[in-house]
């Protein structure tokens, strides 16, 4: 069984809007969501932006006692699966709920109940923690809240690849439902990786910005930290149509690969492998992708690597395959960032527009792409890719067609 | 009429819960407040904080309503204070 499979609910909370609508129009403006970082005392850390979810208020989603047993990072992924789930105006019955998949990313899990946990013990020399620390920082916990929330009793379950996290597990839910393993799936992920000690750990790296994110710029000097999360809801597309569901877009190929060469350096050939992988699982000629939204980090490393990539898959049609990296508006948030992207990308598919690369100030020969800058471009693509490579060589990448 | 002390344990069980103050009497058990086994260690940590004693394992399985949580903690507080006393 092959089953076509249709996006019928995207869900969104990050740096440039808590809600899909808002999203969309940051994202297609070009407004960044990257501003000082004001969650925590930042002390004597050398960057000072992020892209945090401005003005976030867990009482204004959750009552008190459910912000007790939920780690941000959560809160976040029952925020986008609330509206992914309306937005498909899906009714529940407990077959319904039986069929159901849930598969969530996350890279860093409850990291700010984490710090606070051993800034207790280590710091404040208290000889306990609080009870609910376990509850909160297991990576699964966005997947488990999903699950609560509207009763899903199938197969949930949560992936940590770093930065394809999302990507992995929306790849994941896509084949269980062409498969057949699931007649509905909510899957994306859910980041929040403000805390202080995640944020020295990130300084010490030195890949993150003291300015901004600025993706295949000659003058990018690093990648800008993000937070939040996107859920997507998958069912077979034929069902989709006989209940009358809206299909924003479907998804038609994921791609996967490992680079075995470098913990953090990435490899060309490793990501050209997943690009390739996903357009021959979607049945594709290279020709059809017709918008990539890249990795696009804002890394020196990054962007070079993945334009020799696209080259080395696309060839002489890369000088016309439209690419952006969105992260330089919502910033990179890790787990969560492919499905941000995804979102972003299905968005393009749907709406004819293509969103822009922020930040973008000089053409960098190494990264000779055809790069969206600066404003939305207008296309009418049918087919597109969504990049993600992770620390660790470990690569995922989506393949979307329009409706 | 509770003591102070009472009331307070009474009050520090009823905000780690969530709960209105009036809900939470002597007689109320665990059940009839909706307190499932991870309320009970959120209940002991609140406590333990509130109080600065420390609950032992032991003793906190025995425990399955108010009465027996607050008669354990005025005994641990009892204990602290002979403990603290000077020789």
């Amino acid at each position: 069984m092959n089953r076509r499979v249709a996006v019928t609910g995207v869900g969104v909370i990050c740096g440039i809007g808590q809600n899909l609508d808002l999203f969309r129009d940051n994202l297609m403006a070009g407004n960044s969501g990257i501003r000082p970082i004001s969650s925590l005392d930042l002390g004597d850390i050398r960057f000072r932006n992020g892209a945090e979810v401005e003005s976030y208020n867990p009482l204004q989603y959750f009552g008190p006692r459910e912000t007790d047993f939920m780690d941000r990072f959560a809160q976040f992924a029952v925020i986008a699966a609330r509206e992914a789930i309306q937005q498909a105006a899906i009714e529940w019955n407990e077959e319904r709920r039986e069929n159901t998949a849930i598969v969530t990313g996350s890279c860093v899990g409850g990291q700010s109940s984490e710090d606070a946990a051993f800034q207790d013990i280590y710091n404040l020399k208290r000889n306990r923690v609080h009870p609910l620390t376990i509850p909160r920082i297991m990576a699964n916990a966005g997947a488990s809240h999903i699950s609560m929330e509207f009763g899903i009793t199938g197969p949930a379950y949560t992936v940590s690849t770093a930065c394809s996290s999302a990507t992995h597990a929306i790849g994941q839910a896509f084949q269980m439902v062409r498969s057949g393993a699931a007649e509905l799936a909510i899957a994306g992920g859910s980041e929040a990786p403000f805390s202080f000690g995640i944020l020295k750990a990130w300084e010490a790296m030195r890949v993150v910005s003291q300015d901004t994110c600025r993706p295949f710029s000659k003058d990018r000097s690093g990648m800008i930290l993000g937070e939040g999360a996107a859920m997507l809801v998958l069912e077979p597309l034929e069902s989709a149509m006989a209940r009358g569901a809206t299909i924003l877009g479907e998804v038609v190929g994921f791609g996967m690969s490992s680079d075995a060469s470098h913990i953090t350096q990435p490899s060309s050939e490793g990501a050209a492998r997943a690009m390739r992988n996903a357009i021959r699982d979607a049945a594709l000629n290279p020709e059809q992708v017709g918008y990539i939204n890249a990795h696009g980090t804002g890394t020196l490393a990054n962007d070079i690597a993945e334009t020799k990539a696209i080259k080395l898959v696309f060839g002489k049609y890369s000088e016309r395959l439209p690419v952006s990296s969105t992260k330089s508006v919502h910033g990179h948030a890790l787990g969560a960032a492919g499905a941000l992207e995804a979102a972003a990308t299905i968005l393009a598919l749907r709406d004819g527009m293509l969103p822009p690369t922020a930040n973008f100030r000089e053409a960098d020969p190494e990264c000779a792409l055809d790069l969206i800058i600066g404003e939305a471009r207008p296309a009418k693509a049918e087919f597109a890719l969504s990049n993600s490579f992770a620390f660790g060589g470990l690569n995922a990448v989506l393949a979307f067609r329009s409706r | 009429m509770l003591d102070k002390l009472t009331e307070r344990i009474l009050a520090t069980i009823a905000q780690a819960q969530r709960i209105p103050k009036e809900q939470v009497t002597l007689n109320s058990s665990f059940a009839e407040l909706g307190i499932d086994s991870m309320d009970g260690v959120n209940i002991l940590f609140a406590l333990e904080n509130e109080f600065d004693i420390t609950i032992p394992d032991s003793e906190a399985k025995q425990i399955q309503g108010v009465r027996e949580m607050v008669d354990g903690v005025i005994r641990l507080i009892g204990r602290k204070e002979e403990g603290a006393m000077p020789v």
